[in-house]
């Protein structure tokens, strides 16, 4: 909402300067978001009167002129070809800026001849593009008035952003309130001047849809001539942005603005009969924006007998608009449902200053006003004879009361606010006392306020307890209005003043903030960091493509996606970080290890919403002159994995390995890591070659953890540890089995073979023999208890685990 | 006799004596000295053989002569002891010597593991309000829309939802389903899942169909609910005030409330802090600089829950996480953060072992 300072006098007394109304806009919930004072850059430039305009005696084209421009005669070198003796132009003296190039103009010496200064052009000025000459003001220009003055310009502009609530501050009138509201002058009283009317209104309404428009009144102005507005109203639309288009239009626009009260004219004489408010009918309308729209049932349109003549509310038609040619013009006046307004403006992509403000919903109660207002300014500027008002329909109920309660109010603040201080406030808001004792008081609102307990329905939780709903839409309805009131009380105080206090401790060390899953989260990222991957925070859609590469079975699609590669959520995280990694890549940013903890996405309903941990190693291992770099193998992305599992606590002999990983691994190198035989924990591995030669990656291996299926950790009080005296012995046991035996077969099989004696099997040596199976070097660990082993239970131990790994995986000893 | 049997003069021991000094000064390696050793005290060794001969002696000479010979022996042997402390020295010497390495060769490589700026401004911003007894709760990125609008008190036809470019999904449900536009829909399910009072913040994913220089398509908000008898505006204040000097670590740092309007919430506020607009510092200068919005939660909110505004109240606020970010360490774009890109990531990422822990500092 754009609107000069004059145009905010017109409502407003005040003495304030322009930083204490833009302070208190923005303290009142009117943010300011631009002041654009074009006087500022001009402020150096006066009218001037060139008393003298002689040749150069040293260059054709110069001219050396005598300059009055209100504190003596001044010797100016001008180059502009229309410089003659007796004009008035524009001067700016040695010291000032010239807009234009930011320069500070300096006394100078032009071809031997000093300048005391400049005669300007409007490019110069930035206030146009002609730059042929200097500007030539009109011969009674005061000489020695500051040229941004004369020219009107001098009227700084200010835009504020008015929140959807306060469709009443989409006018100058109501902010000139708001501001008198907030103590900053007095609003003065505005009414419509009378209009004298005998004869009816040729047109008339009929209101086929009073749902959709309850209420309309107009009235024809017959015999107009409609020119050009005169320059005060075009200065006022032009500052802030409006182009006049002429008298007629200009004023509907200017209510518009000063009002708030978006009105429309109608060439009386292009009308066939009556206009009718009704649902369009599948018909077409060619808009004053030059654009055609298809209107529907549920559009709501003005209509004569040849069809649509306008969006109601929203944008008029080309058809009926007025001209220059127009003598009888019919000024409609309406209110439209807001919610049919929004609905059908957004439908059809129309944002209009009327929409804008019948969406928000306007003052009905102004309705005959403005329309009265409209007429005598219509008659004042372009003369004819006005009729009688008609109207259709009911004006809509707009009495409303609210009560504020000034306990409420202090419980709500945490601090009292003067009871006579809030009642004053609302007062000069609009707000009519009704009724009034020690601990509320009532008010009828104000018919511009239609946020003010406006008593909306609720929308309830589905499933609500209904007795539970009952007491608290009961309970709404009572604190609706009263937090409606303490609002404006409070921002017209300043939500400043009210002084902060640190939230009451129930406890003064706080419980622990994060529940055992959440801080999971947070051990799984710094556990992945400090394994060497590189967090990473990526976008949770990406192509449908790259989607259907990793294993997306049902496609979670974006409706109306930004770009065609972000329209579809990510069935892993794995997908959209090998997409970061292919960009490293591409950058020259070899062997990137990445991660990112967050959501993929296997369907709409919220189980379909997996948080997972994944990671990704690329390329090779780093450059070491100990090791040779070799390139990331599927037993990378299973360190990374089983280091993350161990960190979160779970007790690692519970988990197993399959293999059949999704199809985005590769298949042979991949796993499935399961607790128990169904629980699927994650997967790892290398990734497919068909997905690394799509994406142009190197050689890659990836894992992912879907941490809530983690399971939590058993919180159960340690036991006392058994730390034996007793020295561990260690044998170690080289087995061969097939090629396809799994390794963890074999190990499971050791593990198992003695409960009590054996503390740990590792697997120390793995190598693959000439006929093609496979040698495994075994170390298992054994504790004795309270006595030292002997030889022969030694022996047995290892009898026992060359029997059970012959059993379970027909190992043999090499 | 063939050889005299009388007392072995004193010049004897004193030859033997010399003629090992030398022997072992001479030995000069493990081998040699071995030698020396066996020469003289070994089975067959010259003094060995001296005190066998002792043996024949007469009591007297034995006497006399065996106390020499013994001091002897253990000056010899501790002499040859000596030596071989001195050899073994030498030997492990040389070896270590012969074993030096060039310890200017590069240590393995350390692959660099760092935290993303917006997880550690989260974790920062838990920090603080755990401290103020605030829980962790949580939503979901794809939500209905009545928990991204209609519960919080935006209708259909409501103006703010043409402000929020919402992402809609491909779907069955009338509405579709959505891409959260604010961690707003945390309220809700906390409010209809909490036992009041209870305080909650809740940091996420948001999605906006919007994407320029300051705005991206995907973003992070964190959302805070405090929900109570007597949660008043001035404990808002007071609460957004202690996190924000505690986050940008200022005790001084100017904040503004300043009136507002979200439909969620009322009265609502906006709040700016302090900066240098040409400078770019936090805190000081006299410009203001919009951080983030809040308000005290709207009665028809807690209805939509089930929760009686006649008894309960409080206040709610959402800020932007990159926008915190960007601001605490002076970042310029936007961008960058999402972009995986692995250099920004080193030079803005965050150590995994300094997590954000107030006793530690922010």
């Amino acid at each position: 909402m754009k609107f000069t300072l004059s145009w905010l006098r017109r409502h407003l007394q005040t003495e304030a300067t322009l930083d204490d109304i833009a302070e208190t806009l923005n303290r009142i919930g009117l943010e300011v978001e631009e002041i654009l004072d074009r006087a500022a850059p001009l402020a150096a430039f006066r009218v001037a009167h060139v008393l003298a305009a002689a040749p150069h005696p040293n260059a054709d084209r110069l001219r050396v002129c005598q300059v009055d421009a209100g504190a003596g005669v001044i010797e100016v070198v001008c180059g502009a070809p229309n410089a003659r003796a007796g004009m008035k132009a524009v001067f700016a003296p040695p010291g000032s800026v010239i807009p234009a190039t930011g320069l500070v103009l300096k006394v100078g010496e032009i071809r031997g001849i000093k300048s005391n200064g400049m005669l300007l052009s409007m490019r110069e000025m930035n206030l146009g593009e002609d730059h042929d000459g200097i500007v030539e003001l009109a011969a009674e220009a005061p000489v020695g008035v500051p040229y941004a003055a004369y020219a009107g310009l001098d009227d700084p502009m200010i835009e504020i952003a008015v929140t959807p609530n306060r469709g009443d501050c989409l006018s100058v009138r109501g902010i000139a309130r708001d501001l008198a509201a907030a103590g900053l002058g007095t609003l003065k009283p505005w009414s419509a001047p009378a209009v004298n009317a005998d004869a009816a209104s040729v047109v008339d309404w009929r209101i086929e849809w009073p749902e959709a428009c309850p209420y309309v009144l107009g009235r024809t102005v017959r015999g107009v001539r409609n020119g050009a507005s005169p320059a005060w109203l075009q200065q006022w639309l032009s500052a802030i942005g409006l182009r006049p288009i002429s008298a007629l239009v200009d004023i509907t626009n200017f209510f518009t603005i000063d009002l708030g009260r978006p009105l429309h004219v109608f060439d009386a004489n292009l009308l066939r009969g009556n206009l009718t408010i009704r649902r369009g009918t599948d018909e077409t309308l060619a808009a004053l924006d030059g654009k055609t729209y298809r209107l529907g049932a549920d559009d709501c349109v003005i209509a004569d007998a040849s069809g649509a003549l306008s969006l109601g509310g929203i944008i008029g038609g080309a058809t009926t608009g007025c001209t220059a040619d127009t003598t009888d013009v019919f000024i409609e006046c309406a209110v439209f449902d807001p919610v049919r307004i929004a609905l059908s403006g957004r439908r059809h992509h129309i944002s209009t200053d009327a929409r804008q403000r019948f969406e928000r919903g306007i003052d009905v109660a102004l309705m005959p006003a403005a329309l009265d207002a409209a007429t005598a300014m219509v008659v004042a500027l372009c003369g004819g004879t006005p009729s009688r008002m008609t109207a259709a329909g009911t004006p809509p109920a707009t009495a409303r009361t609210a009560t504020l309660t000034h306990a409420r109010l202090a419980r709500l603040a945490g601090e009292a606010v003067p009871a006579d201080e809030a009642i004053a406030s609302l007062e000069r808001l609009g707000f009519a006392v009704i009724t009034r004792n020690e601990e509320s008081v009532s008010f009828d609102v104000p018919s511009w306020r239609n946020d003010i307990a406006a008593g909306t329905a609720l929308d309830p939780a589905p499933g609500l307890d209904p007795a539970r709903l009952a007491d608290a839409a009961a309970g709404a309805a009572v604190m609706e209005p009263e937090a409606d009131l303490a609002e404006e009380v409070l921002r017209l105080r300043g939500l400043d003043r009210i002084t902060p206090a640190s939230l009451p401790m129930a406890d003064l060390v706080p419980r622990a903030t994060l529940s055992a899953a959440q801080t999971r989260v947070q051990r799984a990222r710094r556990l992945l960091a400090t394994r060497g991957l590189l967090e990473c925070v990526t976008f949770s859609f990406t192509d449908a493509a790259t989607a259907a590469r990793f294993g997306a079975q049902t496609l979670v699609r974006v409706a109306n996606p930004i770009a065609a590669d972000l329209d579809t959520m990510r069935p892993t995280v794995l997908a959209t970080l090998a997409l970061a990694a292919r960009a490293n890549v591409a950058r020259g940013q070899a062997d990137p290890c990445l991660f990112e903890i967050g959501p993929a996405f296997r369907g709409l309903a919220q189980d379909g919403q997996l948080r997972q941990a994944a990671g990704l190693r690329v390329g090779a291992t780093p450059l070491d002159w100990r090791k040779p770099a070799r390139a990331i193998d599927a037993f990378d992305a299973k360190d990374d994995l089983w280091a993350l599992l161990t960190s979160l606590g779970l007790p690692m002999d519970s988990l197993s390995v399959t293999a059949d990983a999704p199809g985005y691994y590769h298949p042979g190198q991949s796993g499935t890591v399961r607790q128990g035989p169904k629980l699927v924990l994650g997967y790892f591995g290398l990734l497919h070659p068909g997905i690394i030669a799509a994406l142009d990656l190197p050689q890659s291996a990836g894992f992912e953890l879907f941490l809530d299926a983690v399971p939590e950790p058993k919180r159960r009080r340690r036991a006392a540890p058994d730390l034996p005296n007793l020295q561990p012995l260690r044998r170690d046991f080289a087995f061969v089995v097939a090629p396809e035996m799994p390794a963890e077969t074999v190990l499971r099989a050791v593990r198992g073979a003695e409960r009590h004696l054996i503390a740990g099997v590792s697997l120390f040596d793995r190598f693959v023999l000439p006929d093609g199976s496979v040698s495994l070097g075994v170390q298992v660990v054994l504790q004795p208890g309270a006595q030292t082993l002997t030889d022969a239970e030694i022996e047995a131990v290892s009898a026992r685990i060359i029997a059970a790994a012959g059993k379970a995986a027909g190992a043999v000893l090499r | 006799m063939t050889e005299s049997r009388g007392p072995i003069m004193q010049n004897d021991i004193d030859a033997l004596r010399e003629r090992v000094r030398a022997d072992l000064a001479a030995a000069n390696d493990l081998r040699a000295w071995d030698a020396v050793r066996v020469g003289v005290l070994g089975k067959a060794g010259a003094l060995t053989g001296l005190l066998k001969a002792l043996g024949n002696a007469t009591p007297e000479e034995r006497r006399s002569r065996g106390a020499s010979l013994n001091a002897l022996k253990q000056e010899l042997t501790e002499a040859i002891e000596a030596r071989r402390r001195v050899l073994d020295a030498e030997a492990l010497a040389a070896r270590l010597e012969a074993e030096r390495q060039d310890m200017t060769l590069p240590a393995a490589p350390a692959r660099a593991g760092l935290i993303h700026p917006i997880s550690r401004t989260i974790e920062e911003i838990i920090a603080i309000f755990g401290a103020m007894g605030f829980s962790v709760g949580e939503g979901f990125d794809i939500e209905s829309d009545w928990y991204n609008f209609g519960a919080l008190n935006i209708p259909a036809h409501h103006p703010a939802r043409a402000d929020q470019d919402t992402f809609y999904l491909v779907d069955d449900a009338v509405p579709p389903r959505l891409l959260r536009t604010q961690t707003s829909d945390v309220q809700i399910h906390s409010l209809l899942s909490a036992t009041p009072p209870f305080r909650m913040i809740a940091p996420g994913r948001t999605y906006r169909a919007d994407h320029d220089a300051t705005h991206s398509p995907m973003f992070h908000q964190c959302e805070g609910i405090a929900i109570g008898e007597a949660v008043t505006l001035a404990q808002l204040k007071g609460c957004l005030i202690d996190f924000l000097r505690a986050f940008f670590d200022d005790p001084a740092l100017k904040v503004r409330f300043r009136a507002s309007y979200f439909p969620f919430t009322e009265p609502s506020m906006e709040v700016d802090i302090g900066w240098n607009r040409r400078t770019g510092e936090i805190g000081q200068g006299g410009d203001w600089l919009e951080i983030l919005g809040s308000g005290m939660v709207h009665p028809r909110v807690l209805a939509n829950c089930g929760v009686d505004p006649r008894q309960w109240q409080g206040f709610a606020f959402g800020m932007g996480i990159e926008r915190l970010t960007m601001l605490k360490h002076g970042m310029a774009d936007l961008r960058p953060f999402y972009e995986s890109d692995l250099r920004w990531l080193r030079h803005y990422g965050f150590s995994a072992l300094a997590p954000a822990m107030l006793h530690e500092g922010l």
